[in-house]
Parts: structure tokens; C-alpha cells; sequence
């Protein structure tokens, strides 16, 4: 299989087992190209992608530029706060003059579950999900399942645990899906109140206690309270879910087996985990921002090569 | 769909060891010469040569690398078919060196025109020269020639030149096939 099966990347929900295998193996390539001291392709030189963000972000705005940048794409960045959406502007207008200046693809991040769904429903480009609300946030999952593919060779049979705040998290969704789908085994960790209600639907087990969680996993995925999404107090203070909920050396080194830590950032440092984990040998965050770039140079070269 | 034999694994052979000699002719010791086959099929001939060159020429090292040039082709989009990458492995820069780019068929040149684009990003070579196994002649659409040639060939647009090599396809042998 040399295609991807969607024209859209909306989800990890929406991808086979295949297009995952297919977008990390172009990603192999694309991170040979990007070590190179001319880290260019020409790839996409007809291309012209709109970054549309409703949302801040910095790693993955930057990741996303750079990608596209580097298989020398045209690149529009539009951030909403400096736009006419302000003056009440419908998502289906902005978009569709953004189109009428002959764009391509479209990266789309915006606070409401759906919207790339929405949007990929009603005009004529393609469309990559950069995160919408609490629902997905594909290309993080893909880079995580890569990254953990890259430090142990396979994804599946490993154990992963995701920590935090499942509740509110996209990336916690996109990354069961990605994970589920590669065979690997996950559970989720962290506060009864920030568990959503129908979790174990999804196949993957609940752990309230860390360290057994820890214990179980190979790899742990931690992940950031998303105090902008708290609409009301889900613990009694952040003190306390540091203590219940975070890493810190003395618990890592108290393991017997050594785990991989990931986050996908931004890290609250001393929160979810402390800065001597973060920088710790075994955490492979850093990786997973340079891994960032390659994933998304292959999704968007897979994902044009279907534009006709 | 027929097919004949267009060259044997015997004259594959002895065309293989007199361009060794005409790259030794040109290039000596190969200290400041590299070899880069074009992926995926011209690596099988740049390893026959190289080969060559270390165990029957003595010749004490050569650098060799593959290099794909799937991100630099001019027809992305243009086919059906997702272009699909393989790998690149070039371990050193080509600054100031002599390039021999090695392919088995030249054909359109397009490929041949790719890989230059594609070498750009490995530094900025001396000089380049191109070698191919098989060079179909009437057939180009770039004003691209090979400096070394196996056998040149009359092949008309709907005939295909396939070279098969032992070490993957199971034997070494090329053929003409009308499709």
C-alpha cells in the first residue's frame, strides 16, 4: 500500500492500521532529509498551505511551518485573534477566502470538537486537524507512536500508560486510538473527576494509583492539567494532584525496570512532573519535537500527493 | 506482452568489468572520486562496480552512497500513485569531489535530472559525470548524456528494458519486454 486510505487528516479514528505504518515509514525519510546540512526538498513547490489557528500554540504552529517549509511549500499563517473572525466572521467565510487565493491545505486548530470535520464537509481543500477542542489531536499521537517506535523498536505489545487530566485531552484521545489501533496496551492514570464516564468503552484500562501504573508501563505519557478547559475545580488544590499524580525522581528511580517518560508539552514543570525527570536520561521529550517535524513533513507530502 | 533477451548475465558481465576499467581510466585511485547509485536500481549496479573496483582493480577504497530522489522528481502529483520514497545513505559530502551518478536505464533523462537537483543537498561536487547501464537512445526529453554506457538500445516508448540482478531478483539478465 503506497497511498493513504483518507484524503483528510480529521482523526486517528478516521486512519488504518496501514496509514499509520505508511506515514511512519515516509516520516524515516523525511528525518534523514532533516539531518541533512540542506534540510530541503522541492516536493511541494506548487503547494500553498493556510496555518488557520483559533487556538495559541506555539510548538505545533512552529512544527507544522517548519514541515511545510521544508518540502517548500507556500506557507499563510493566520492566527484569529488578528482576523476578521473577531468582527463576526463564520468559520465557512473565512475559510473559503482563504481558498479563493488558491489554497491547497489547510492545518486547522479551533476550541470546538468537530470543526476540521465540519470544515472538510464544506470546502474544497484538504484538511489537517491541529487539535480541535478536547477531541483530537492526530499528528501528536502519530509522533508520539513514532517516537516510542524509534526508542523501542515497535509499538506493539508495549505498555503505555497516559497520566493526567484524560478528561479535557486530545491528545490522551488521539493517542488511544493511535495506540489501540498498533496493538500496544493502555491505561489511563489520574484523577477520579478527570476520568471521562464511558473510558473503558474505548479497550483501555483505568489505574487511580501512579505508582502502579508506573509499575505496569513501559512507557508513560504525561500530560498537563488543561486549566483553560476547567470550568470548575475537578481537585482540591494543585499540591495535591502533584503529589498523587506527579513523577519525580525518587518515585522513577524507585521502579525496577527503566520506563520512557513522553510529554507533548507545555510542561508545567514541578506539576505534572518535575524538572530532574523532564531532563532526565529516560525522557525522550525533546525527541518527540524533532520526531514532530518529520511526521508532519510525511503527512502532508502524503496527503498532497492525493490533491489533484 | 512479449519479451527477449537483451543482454545475458555473461555480457552483463564483461560490460560491467570494462566500465570499471573506463571509471579506473578516469579516476585512478578513487581518492577523489565518489559513486552514487540512484535508488531503487541503480544501486545494484553501483555495488557490481564498486565490487569490481575493491576486489578485481584493487583499487583500496571507494565511497559509496544510494540516493533517493523521490522528494526532487518533477512529476509529484502528476500520476496516479503516491511517489513512493526509499532510502537515501550517503555517509559523506560530495564538496569538491568527482560524482560518478550511476543508474541502470536512462531513459527520459527526468530521473537523472532529480538526482542532480537532489546531490545540491550534499554540497557542491567538482564535477559530475553519469554512467548508465543502459542508455535508450531517441528517447529524451532533457539535453542529458551519459559518460560511460553499457549498451545503447532502440527502444520504442511502449517497450520496457528491465534489468534484473541475482542478488534480487534471482538472476542476472535483461530484457526487452513489449508491453
Amino acid at each position: 500500500m503506497s497511498e493513504l486510505s483518507v484524503n483528510h487528516l480529521l482523526g486517528i479514528k478516521y486512519l488504518k492500521e496501514s496509514d499509520i505504518q505508511l506515514i511512519f515509514e515516509t516520516a524515516d525519510h523525511f528525518k534523514e532529509v532533516i539531518n541533512r546540512s540542506i534540510k530541503k526538498v522541492p516536493s511541494l513547490r506548487d503547494i500553498t498551505i493556510a496555518n488557520i489557528f483559533f487556538e495559541n500554540s506555539t510548538r505545533t504552529k512552529l512544527s507544522f511551518e517548519l514541515a511545510e517549509k521544508r518540502l517548500s511549500a507556500d506557507v499563510l499563517n493566520f492566527s484569529a485573534s488578528q482576523s476578521s473572525v473577531k468582527k463576526g466572521e463564520t468559520l465557512i467565510d473565512t475559510v473559503n477566502n482563504i481558498l479563493s487565493m488558491k489554497v491547497d491545505m489547510v492545518v486547522m486548530r479551533h476550541p470546538n470538537p468537530g470543526a476540521g470535520i465540519f470544515l472538510a464537509k464544506h470546502v474544497k481543500a484538504s484538511i489537517i486537524n491541529a487539535g480541535d477542542g478536547a477531541h483530537e489531536h492526530p499528528t501528536q499521537a502519530l509522533l508520539d507512536s513514532y517516537s516510542i517506535r524509534e526508542k523501542l523498536g515497535d509499538v506493539v505489545g508495549k505498555n503505555v500508560v497516559i497520566v493526567g487530566d484524560i478528561l479535557h485531552s486530545r491528545v490522551a484521545l488521539s493517542n488511544i486510538f493511535a495506540l489501540k489501533l498498533q496493538g500496544a496496551n493502555v491505561k489511563v492514570c489520574g484523577p477520579k473527576t478527570l476520568m471521562p464516564k464511558y473510558i473503558e468503552s474505548l479497550g483501555v484500562g483505568v489505574e487511580m494509583d501512579l505508582r502502579r501504573a508506573l509499575e505496569w508501563c513501559d512507557v508513560a505519557n504525561m500530560l498537563r492539567i488543561q486549566n483553560e478547559r476547567l470550568d470548575i475545580s475537578y481537585f482540591p488544590t494543585t499540591r495535591e494532584y502533584t503529589q498523587q499524580f506527579g513523577v519525580n525522581k525518587k518515585l522513577l528511580d524507585s521502579l525496577d525496570k527503566e520506563i520512557v517518560i513522553m510529554h507533548p508539552g507545555p510542561i508545567n514543570r514541578g506539576v505534572e512532573i518535575t524538572s530532574d525527570v523532564a531532563d532526565s536520561k529516560q525522557s525522550i521529550i525533546l525527541n518527540q519535537v524533532e520526531n514532530g517535524v518529520a511526521v508532519r513533513m510525511a503527512v502532508i507530502y502524503l496527503l498532497a500527493s492525493k490533491i489533484k | 506482452m512479449g519479451q527477449k533477451v537483451l543482454l545475458s548475465k555473461k555480457e552483463i558481465n564483461i560490460i560491467l568489468h570494462r566500465l570499471a576499467c573506463q571509471l579506473l581510466e578516469n579516476h585512478e585511485d578513487f581518492k577523489n572520486t565518489v559513486l552514487i547509485g540512484i535508488q531503487p536500481r541503480g544501486i545494484y549496479v553501483a555495488q557490481r562496480l564498486t565490487k569490481i573496483l575493491l576486489e578485481e582493480y584493487k583499487v583500496k577504497h571507494i565511497d559509496l552512497g544510494f540516493l533517493d530522489i523521490t522528494f526532487y522528481r518533477d512529476d509529484f502529483r502528476r500520476g496516479e500513485k503516491t511517489l513512493e520514497a526509499t532510502k537515501t545513505k550517503i555517509n559523506f559530502l560530495v564538496e569538491d569531489k568527482k560524482v560518478v551518478l550511476i543508474d541502470d536505464v536512462l531513459y527520459t533523462g527526468r530521473s537523472i535530472n532529480a538526482a542532480l537537483t537532489a546531490l545540491q543537498s550534499f554540497g557542491r561536487p567538482k564535477e559530475v559525470e553519469l554512467l548508465t547501464l543502459i542508455d535508450r537512445r531517441f528517447s529524451r526529453h532533457l539535453p542529458i548524456q551519459p559518460n560511460y554506457r553499457g549498451r545503447q538500445v532502440d527502444a520504442i516508448d511502449n517497450e520496457k528494458v528491465k534489468v534484473m540482478w541475482e542478488e534480487n531478483d534471482g538472476e542476472d539478465i535483461i530484457y526487452l519486454i513489449n508491453r
